[in-house]
């Protein structure tokens, strides 16, 4: 149900989330695909491996998910003929800035969220609007369930301000089993109450030994 | 090759109906460092002579990876081998992008061969000037082809390029017929036989050399030096000893194969 004659968009809902810890990072997506009040499936992966130590979350126009994707995953092919190397969480998370503001008269209709490790093998998540506008973060959750999440991540997670002295780390003193565990019960908070959110959550975990991927069910109503 | 007065740019024909200019392209490839090509059903190597031009500088890298499926090593000019295999990674990569599948080798050579082509027929332009010996892997097996800069390209089963290459050529062809059934380690071993066999004396290290290999179930990537070394070790130790225990060790059963002319 195009809005205008010339609506490009479709928001195919769905709900990201991802939390850095000091030598890990768990990045969650549901796995549900929606148009209107109708499901197209129950079982689309939301969750793209960049790079070695590095994954993006995507909601929003899924046909925008797969081209940026796409594109992402080319570049990096050419960064690491150039460069020998494969390209950290930090420098994809720039150059994701870069490819999404480049359509910045035509935007992808993306909600990004890119979480890894960085050079010192400490969690790092990067969060994104629409056309690039992006911060380091401890945490963050983006979608339509992202509205729910974020107030039960804040107060199981938020550090104290930056501008306070001393200085404290934007990573949470949280285990890794702690932080699987949160990351479960916040999406079955958020299929609770939101429609397009439901179906499995599909959550990867980085650390210091790869990439490890658990599917968890989750209300299919 | 003498000067005459048709040589001086690319778009002008000898009375013998020659492109001279193309001709010296050619040239060019034959005076580059060693590369040679091997292919079985299931995999081929590539391997290079690492000349470096003084003892303070370092190599000059001459094998690339393409794709996962495809590799080149180089022979010749090599800043343009560097810039053509810039261009070959692109066309994998767009090619992938758009039909989510590996880009068949076949198609890449002429693409590449095309690109030569049209620097043989513009008068402000001027052939490339190193030969490429491409090695891949795609549906209909496992391909070695060998491009010119004079815009034509063929498939090989094995070949070598650049200077002392005859003598690498000499020893693959009396061997050739038996690769296709050769194991991936055997390939790898004949591969740097055929760079010792263009040093001509100098002694081979693995410092000196550089190999590549790609298969069935391997990415192209380039081989541990320490691995080459290792190779390089057995070859020499297969040497000293006797001439009649060459075949025995030889398990391709390449039947009537010369002990090993050194």
């Amino acid at each position: 149900m195009a809005l205008r004659g010339d609506w490009v968009y479709e928001n195919n809902g769905g709900t990201c989330v991802a939390i850095a810890g000091s030598d890990y990072c768990v990045i969650a997506a549901d796995t549900r695909l929606s148009v209107g009040y109708s499901i197209y499936t129950r079982d689309y992966s939301k969750i793209c491996k960049l790079a070695d130590k590095c994954v993006l979350a995507t909601s929003g126009f899924q046909g925008d998910m797969k081209a940026l994707q796409k594109n992402l995953a080319a570049r990096h092919l050419i960064y690491q003929h150039q460069h020998n190397k494969q390209m950290g969480c930090p420098v994809m998370a720039q150059h994701l800035s870069n490819t999404l503001y480049y359509k910045r008269f035509f935007p992808y209709y993306t909600f990004n969220i890119l979480g890894g490790l960085d050079s010192d093998g400490k969690g790092c998540v990067f969060t994104y609007d629409a056309v690039g506008s992006y911060e380091r973060v401890g945490y963050s959750a983006q979608g339509t369930g992202a509205g729910l999440i974020i107030p039960v991540l804040d107060n199981q997670l938020k550090s104290p301000s930056p501008l306070l002295l001393p200085a404290k780390d934007a990573v949470t003193p949280l285990s890794e089993v702690e932080a699987v565990d949160l990351l479960k019960d916040v999406f079955a908070s958020a299929t609770e109450r939101d429609i397009y959110t439901g179906d499995k959550v599909e959550i990867v975990v980085i650390n210091a030994s790869g990439i490890r991927q658990e599917l968890m069910e989750l209300r299919k109503d | 090759m003498f000067r005459n007065q048709y040589d001086t740019d690319v778009t002008t024909w000898s009375p013998a109906g020659r492109l001279f200019q193309v001709e010296y392209a050619m040239e060019a490839v034959k005076q580059g460092a060693a590369a040679v090509g091997l292919r079985s059903t299931s995999h081929v190597v590539l391997a290079t002579v690492n000349k470096a031009t003084s003892d303070l500088s370092s190599y000059q890298k001459k094998v690339f990876k393409v794709d996962d499926h495809i590799g080149v090593a180089i022979s010749g000019l090599t800043a343009d081998g560097r810039v053509l295999s810039r261009y070959l990674r692109n066309e994998c990569i767009n090619h992938a992008f758009v039909y989510e599948s590996p880009l068949p080798v076949s198609r890449l050579v002429v693409r590449l061969a095309d690109k030569a082509q049209v620097c043989t027929q513009r008068s402000w332009k001027r052939p490339y000037g190193v030969g490429l010996l491409v090695a891949g892997l795609d549906e209909t097996g496992a391909h070695l082809y060998y491009n010119c800069p004079s815009g034509n390209y063929f498939e090989y089963q094995a070949f070598a390029i650049g200077s002392r290459s005859q003598a690498a050529k000499t020893f693959l062809e009396r061997r050739f017929e038996s690769f296709n059934n050769y194991s991936r380690d055997e390939l790898i071993k004949d591969a740097v036989f055929a760079i010792k066999e263009t040093l001509q004396g100098e002694k081979l290290t693995s410092a000196i050399c550089t190999v590549a290999i790609l298969g069935k179930d391997e990415a192209f990537h380039l081989i541990d030096q320490k691995i080459i070394q290792e190779i390089i070790d057995s070859i020499e130790i297969k040497e000293d000893a006797p001439a009649e225990q060459a075949p025995e060790q030889d398990e391709a059963g390449s039947s009537g194969a010369a002990p090993m002319d050194i």
